[in-house]
């Protein structure tokens, strides 16, 4: 057996107070990583998406009730952070679809490049940043 | 090759999960034309966004049907995403299970819910 061989050094685990800011991503992997932070977003405020669909379609009298909330405010909440909320949906709608539309070409394609992994992420990281920034404008209503 | 199917298939092994790579591939496929959908009749005819018009999309038999399809394809489609997750960073069996199951009844009341108040539009 092989008795004399050295021992190889092990990292099991990373610290994530310590490593994980340091730790300098490529463009993928900040579209992978923000693809599932997007995902589990999204996971989390579904009850919050649901409630915007039912106030918005369900009557005349809630629809005005759901412009009043973003407009002016819901209980204690101020109108201004049901918007932040909904620009937080709505920038991790485009990248989860974005990334996700990515993904799916990456699956059908089976000879990527290096290059395009990395042309692509960009691609994709501007794309849903810029987008948003535009709806975010509309939200805000500056224009 | 290694056995991949029966009770002599190896628990630890890749390819077991298939059926749910390709259906949160499906999913998502069908919920990025959804979108274009809703988008299309969003943009569609002039003028601000009342309630007859967002309403009215929704309101027809068979875009409830496509809705209601769409609702459950994206309760399919966060179960396998979601469940991922908790693979990847909850390694205590106890902790994931609870987990889990959080996670189906956090997304079938949510389901519920979408679809009540799709069909009583």
């Amino acid at each position: 057996m092989t008795e004399t061989a050295p021992k190889r050094p092990e990292f099991r685990n990373i610290n994530a107070l310590s490593d994980l800011p340091t730790y300098r991503l490529p463009p993928a992997g900040w579209v992978s990583i923000l693809h599932r932070i997007s995902g589990a977003l999204m996971f989390l405020l579904l009850p919050f998406i649901i409630w915007m669909f039912d106030q918005s379609v369900s009557s005349e009298i809630s629809f005005a009730k759901f412009k009043y909330a973003f407009n002016v405010g819901l209980g204690f909440a101020p109108g201004w952070f049901l918007k932040l909320i909904a620009l937080a949906l709505i920038w991790a709608y485009l990248h989860h679809l974005i990334a996700g539309v990515r993904h799916i070409y990456m699956d059908a394609h089976h000879a990527v490049t290096k290059e395009f992994g990395r042309s692509s992420a960009i691609a994709t990281l501007s794309t849903s940043i810029a987008l948003t920034l535009l709806l975010g404008a509309k939200l805000f209503g500056l224009y | 090759m290694t056995v991949n199917y029966g009770s002599k298939r190896v628990v630890v092994g890749a390819h077991y999960g298939l059926r749910d790579w390709l259906a949160q591939r499906i999913t998502a496929a069908l919920m990025a034309l959804f979108t274009l959908l809703v988008l299309l009749q969003v943009v569609m005819g002039s003028g601000p966004i009342g309630y007859d018009k967002w309403a009215g999309i929704f309101s027809s038999q068979w875009m409830k049907a496509l809705t209601f399809t769409i609702i459950v394809a994206m309760a399919y489609h966060v179960w396998v995403g979601v469940r991922d997750i908790w693979m990847d960073y909850i390694k205590p069996v106890a902790v994931r299970l609870s987990l889990q199951i959080f996670t189906l009844v956090w997304l079938v009341s949510c389901t519920g819910w979408a679809i009540q108040v799709l069909w009583r539009l």
